[in-house]
């Protein structure tokens, strides 16, 4: 819904703040999701991101959601699906070169990113998208990457001993490894 | 024919060289932008034939100024020879050329193939577009791609370039060396973003840029000021897009039917009260450029004069940008005659 769309853009700080708010959420349900497994709650998921986000933010779908860096103005809903920007095509007032009627969604994204926290997160340079994941939950992908992401930086210890003992590594790779250990091989109580 | 005749490479196929230290193309238009020169390049007519001849007549009117060539890819969504196809042509006849892509047409995997096969031929410009929509086009039914746009096509070719990588990861044992280009409207909405817009892509890797028509200065100024107050100058080399009006209907079709033209009233009027209208275009159009090349920050004027092709080189000897070059107009050149690159 195009006035739907118009309304979450013009209140994007707020709908900024409420995205955050469930990211988190979605963040710590991380070792829940994990244990039911994510490609069973995959499909219920994403049905429910396909209705909010479809009646908010005329959501695609795309399974990669940007919307906090694009001022809560979905870019997919762009003819070009452009993901960096407006093209050089913008009618005079704000007007798609493609459909005439509609406000440009790049400028709507312009308009309201400065007024949002993360605002300048709009000119970071955003990757093709990956069209084997339309239809799948971003919010569940979010979820997971940021998971992965909190593993990597406790990681980021474990690889300064594997570089800081690079030589013994390569001969005796067991010495400091970095492939994820099976829960049955580590000691919870950390061996004490 | 022997087993060694039939394995050696023909004479005419071109050593694939590095560039020279500092360079990473190795074009003719790098070279003169990086020596401090005002740089000169026009738009090509692509011709709607099969025929090599037509392109390089189309070529004639262009290669006397032109540090480089851009050939179109399909611009307005309206069939034409292939940018590949005529770069290629021209590169091996010794013509610099800009390989413009727009991503209307193609997805990621074909244009990373192109790129390759165009850098292959001898390419070592490149435009990266995001293309009209196919509405404006003379095949509206077709399905339009836009699988990258204009700043993701220009990282992944960085990529190639610097990283010697596929965007999938799979390396590329010999890299493209591509001088790479974006283009940026100044003139169209939104117009306090459009330098933001220009700093997003030195960022997602454009060496130059070229601009769509200026025919409003004092926009062009503000932007060129805000361009310099977000640390752009010496970051990226900005040619300012100028062209000839051929009359106040033409200009008044452009600027309704040509997504991303703006024309101030007062021009076309100017052009409408002119007696020869055609002439006061070209006037304009000199004039629009030596304003223009006053800028800071402004390294190039790129022509675009659709249809009054054979005006570019009186244009350019006119405007005097050339001169400081040793280019004085029609046959009273020295150098640039023959140029490589």
């Amino acid at each position: 819904m195009y006035k739907a769309r118009l309304f979450a853009v013009r209140h994007a700080r707020a709908f900024e703040w409420l995205y955050a708010r469930l990211e988190s959420v979605m963040v710590a349900l991380d070792p829940l999701f994990a244990r039911i497994g994510y490609d069973r709650i995959e499909r219920p998921v994403a049905a429910v991101e396909r209705v909010t986000k479809g009646l908010l933010f005329d959501c695609r779908m795309c399974g990669q959601c940007v919307l906090s860096s694009t001022g809560m103005s979905c870019p997919m809903n762009c003819p070009k699906q452009l993901r960096n920007g407006p093209c050089g095509g913008v009618r005079p007032g704000g007007f798609c070169e493609v459909k005439p009627d509609m406000h440009c969604v790049w400028v709507l994204a312009w308009e309201q990113a400065p007024r949002m926290k993360g605002g300048g997160k709009i000119r970071d340079v955003q990757p093709p998208v990956d069209r084997s994941l339309e239809g799948s939950s971003s919010w569940l992908r979010v979820s997971r990457e940021k998971a992965a992401q909190l593993h990597e930086s406790r990681d980021a210890r474990r690889t300064a001993m594997a570089r800081a003992f690079a030589g013994a590594r390569a001969h005796e790779p067991a010495v400091a490894p970095l492939a994820q250990e099976p829960a049955s091989a580590v000691r919870a109580d950390g061996g004490r | 024919m022997t087993e060694h005749d039939r394995l050696e490479f023909p004479p005419w196929l071109p050593t694939y060289e590095e560039p020279p230290h500092g360079h990473v193309s190795g074009s003719r238009l790098e070279r003169v932008l990086r020596q401090g020169h005002f740089a000169v390049t026009a738009e090509l007519n692509p011709p709607d034939s099969a025929d090599p001849a037509d392109v390089f007549e189309a070529a004639r009117p262009l290669v006397e100024v032109a540090d480089a060539i851009n050939a179109t890819d399909a611009s307005g969504a309206h069939c034409h020879m292939s940018s590949i196809g005529i770069c290629s042509l021209l590169t091996r006849a010794g013509y610099g050329t800009i390989y413009q892509i727009s991503c209307r047409d193609r997805n990621r995997i074909a244009i990373q193939g192109d790129v390759l096969g165009a850098a292959a031929m001898g390419v070592r410009n490149v435009l990266c577009l995001t293309g009209d929509g196919v509405g404006v086009g003379d095949q509206p039914g077709a399905r339009p791609v836009f699988d990258f746009d204009s700043l993701s096509l220009l990282r992944t070719i960085r990529t190639m370039r610097d990283d010697g990588m596929f965007l999938s990861g799979r390396r590329i044992t010999r890299p493209p060396h591509m001088f790479l280009g974006a283009a940026e409207n100044p003139c169209a909405p939104p117009l306090d973003w459009r330098p933001e817009r220009l700093a997003k892509k030195v960022e997602a890797g454009a060496d130059f840029i070229q601009t769509n028509y200026i025919f409003d200065v004092p926009v062009f100024e503000r932007f060129m000021a805000r361009v310099r107050d977000l640390g752009l100058e010496g970051r990226v080399f900005i040619l300012a897009g100028v062209g000839p009006l051929a009359s106040a209907r033409a200009a008044r079709w452009m600027r309704s039917n040509v997504p991303g033209v703006h024309i101030p009233d007062a021009v076309i009027e100017r052009i409408e009260k002119a007696a020869k209208p055609a002439e006061e275009g070209k006037r304009l159009c000199i004039e629009l450029i030596q304003q223009i090349r006053e800028i800071r920050g402004v390294a190039g004027v790129h022509v675009m004069a659709y249809r009054r092709e054979h005006q570019v080189s009186e244009i350019i000897a006119e405007s005097g940008v050339l001169q400081a070059r040793g280019f004085q107009g029609e046959g009273k050149h020295s150098e640039r005659n023959h140029r490589f690159g």
